[in-house]
């Protein structure tokens, strides 16, 4: 690093750039400290696995956990299909820089930067009214999967365009079909990069709160199907912290459990593709 | 069991199927976007149908009850609040990126983009929640009501930091070696090497940062409906309650229907426009290399 001759004007900017990092930092610290020390006194099973009593003041958050899983598990089953598939159309059917791919590039860009709460209103309009699922984890997860796509697709098209192609060319020496090739050489080989896409999708949609108010609604209780109304995390948060008065102890602990959840899979998520792009070879 | 093909110039029907197939899949992905587009139009259609654009510029105020519709009261929220939080994100997000490249020791910086890349992560609900208990009753103690432009303002700014420094990170990395080796060689300290060289050159990378943060600004919702009141009025002073536009839907949507309902489609799509468009001026923008 270089580090040339220091004068006074400079000594003022170094103070400047340090103070400035430092306040970022400290807020960050804050907030995450203020989280803990009043979220820590709910990090219990009994607040983990029991239902909501009282609006949510008493109680868990047990059954907005299954509602999130549920909510999840079903944005991932959209999500995955179609995103792979996508992903592989882009990589191993189109030119680089072609019509296809810059079409469906140019949407994929513009999608991720709608804002979520226009999400939420296209989740209600498509598939609480017109396909007349109503407020339904259906309804949620659906519109979240369309969310999730961008980003999944563009990590999984990363991870396969970076398969050498000597590859793609022995298995067809070999004499392999397409889809073999794609079942059996491509997808092992993008695997990390499509698992990072995942977590990086499965933390912005354990975030999303606006597109899920009225998509998957606010019903509290054990969902029965995927046809029942349920509250996400995030969703519970808002409630109780702004409609339930008194319920900012329960609000602490389940904000304290969704930051550890999306810490843990950030991290994991950016672990893996700095080791993706930390030169390890392909080959496992 | 291994599918084998007979000609490698030929494909075999599980090839030719496996082509339709993912060429159906990516076709309904390349749509969503126009049947988000035709969905939101035509939901606001009712409202755009009766008066058009006009009714959201000239009515007599917010009053959907009764037929009016003017968005300009919460447009200027919107807009006040993104640029309150760009004047404050810019700035610390750009030392947090000088500070990442020119002056951390080595040990500092992974930790530093650590932080940023967390902070990113954290959900708007946590901010808002935070920006709720936290700095709307500092604020109140300081002048009453606290729930206000202001909080929105802060909280705001601290959620697209973290977009910010890192692109700017980003940018600033992209500066070739040679002009900073250039700058050491004419005598240039290294706060003359930071801002006469590095970040004019790093500029288009820093603008289009600085475009995206702007649009997540515009975009975000549930932060702003925690900490900035929700009141439909044009911001008077920095301490005056005010709703979002985003806000303004996520608060009515539940209760809305026919013209009112439309009328918030119609807000939606006109924040979708104007995030389609910081989007890609930040595209065209952050394309061109430094000059």
């Amino acid at each position: 690093m270089l580090k040339p001759v220091s004068r006074c004007g400079d000594k003022l900017m170094t103070i400047t750039v340090w103070l400035a990092v430092a306040l970022v930092v400290g807020l960050f610290l804050w907030m995450l400290a203020d989280l803990a020390v009043h979220g820590i006194a709910k990090l219990n099973g009994t607040f983990l696995f029991s239902a909501p009593e009282s609006s949510g003041r008493e109680g868990g958050i047990g059954t907005i956990l299954v509602s999130t899983l549920l909510i999840l598990a079903v944005a991932l089953a959209a999500a995955i299909p179609l995103g792979f598939g996508t992903a592989v159309f882009l990589s191993e059917y189109t030119r680089r820089g072609g019509p296809a791919a810059r079409l469906i590039g140019m949407s994929l860009d513009v999608l991720a930067g709608v804002p979520s709460i226009v999400f939420g209103l296209f989740g209600n309009a498509l598939f609480c009214v017109w396909l007349g699922f109503g407020f339904s984890i259906l309804s949620g997860g659906l519109t979240l999967a369309c969310m999730m796509l961008p980003i999944f697709i563009r990590a999984t098209e990363s991870g396969l365009s970076a398969v050498p192609a000597d590859w793609r060319l022995g298995a067809a020496a070999l004499g392999l079909t397409r889809a073999a090739t794609l079942w059996r050489v491509l997808l092992p080989a993008a695997a990390p990069a499509m698992t990072a896409g995942l977590m990086l999708s499965t933390g912005r949609a354990l975030a999303e709160t606006a597109a899920l108010i009225f998509t998957s609604g606010y019903v509290d209780r054990m969902p029965g199907s995927l046809f029942d109304s349920g509250r996400a995390l995030a969703v519970h948060i808002y409630d109780l912290s702004m409609n339930v008065t008194g319920g900012d102890a329960s609000a602490y602990g389940a904000a304290l459990v969704l930051v550890v959840l999306l810490l843990v899979i950030n991290a994991a998520a950016s672990n893996l593709s700095h080791r993706l792009l930390g030169g390890r070879t392909i080959a496992s | 069991m291994i599918w084998s093909a007979n000609s490698i110039s030929s494909p075999s029907r599980a090839d030719a199927w496996l082509a339709r197939l993912l060429g159906a899949v990516a076709l309904a992905v390349a749509v969503l976007l126009g049947l988000v587009l035709a969905f939101l139009s035509k939901e606001s259609w009712p409202v755009l149908r009766d008066g058009g654009w006009a009714h959201f510029f000239r009515d007599d105020g917010w009053f959907p009850a009764s037929g009016q519709f003017n968005l300009l009261p919460m447009l200027w929220a919107t807009l006040a609040a993104s640029i309150g939080a760009l004047a404050i994100a810019v700035p610390l997000g750009l030392l947090s990126a000088v500070f990442s490249r020119f002056y951390a020791p080595p040990w500092l910086v992974a930790p530093v983009r650590q932080v940023m890349a967390l902070l990113a992560g954290i959900p708007s609900v946590v901010y808002g929640f935070w920006g709720l208990t936290v700095i709307v009753p500092l604020i109140a103690a300081w002048e009453p009501p606290g729930a206000s432009l202001l909080a929105g303002m802060l909280i705001l700014a601290l959620m697209v930091l973290p977009t910010v420094a890192l692109t700017g990170e980003a940018a600033l990395a992209a500066v070739p070696a040679s002009y900073l080796r250039g700058a050491a060689a004419l005598g240039l300290d290294r706060k003359g090497m930071v801002l006469r060289v590095a970040l004019p050159a790093a500029r288009h990378g820093i603008l289009a940062g600085a475009l995206l943060a702007a649009a997540r600004a515009l975009g975000e919702t549930m932060a702003l409906l925690m900490v900035a009141g929700n009141v439909v009025q044009t911001p008077g002073s920095l301490f005056d309650p005010v709703r979002a536009l985003t806000a303004n839907i996520a608060l009515e949507m539940a209760y809305a229907e026919g013209n009112h309902r439309a009328g918030l489609f119609a807000s939606g799509l006109l924040l979708m426009a104007m995030v389609t468009l910081l989007t890609w001026l930040a595209a065209r923008g952050g394309g061109r290399s430094h000059a």
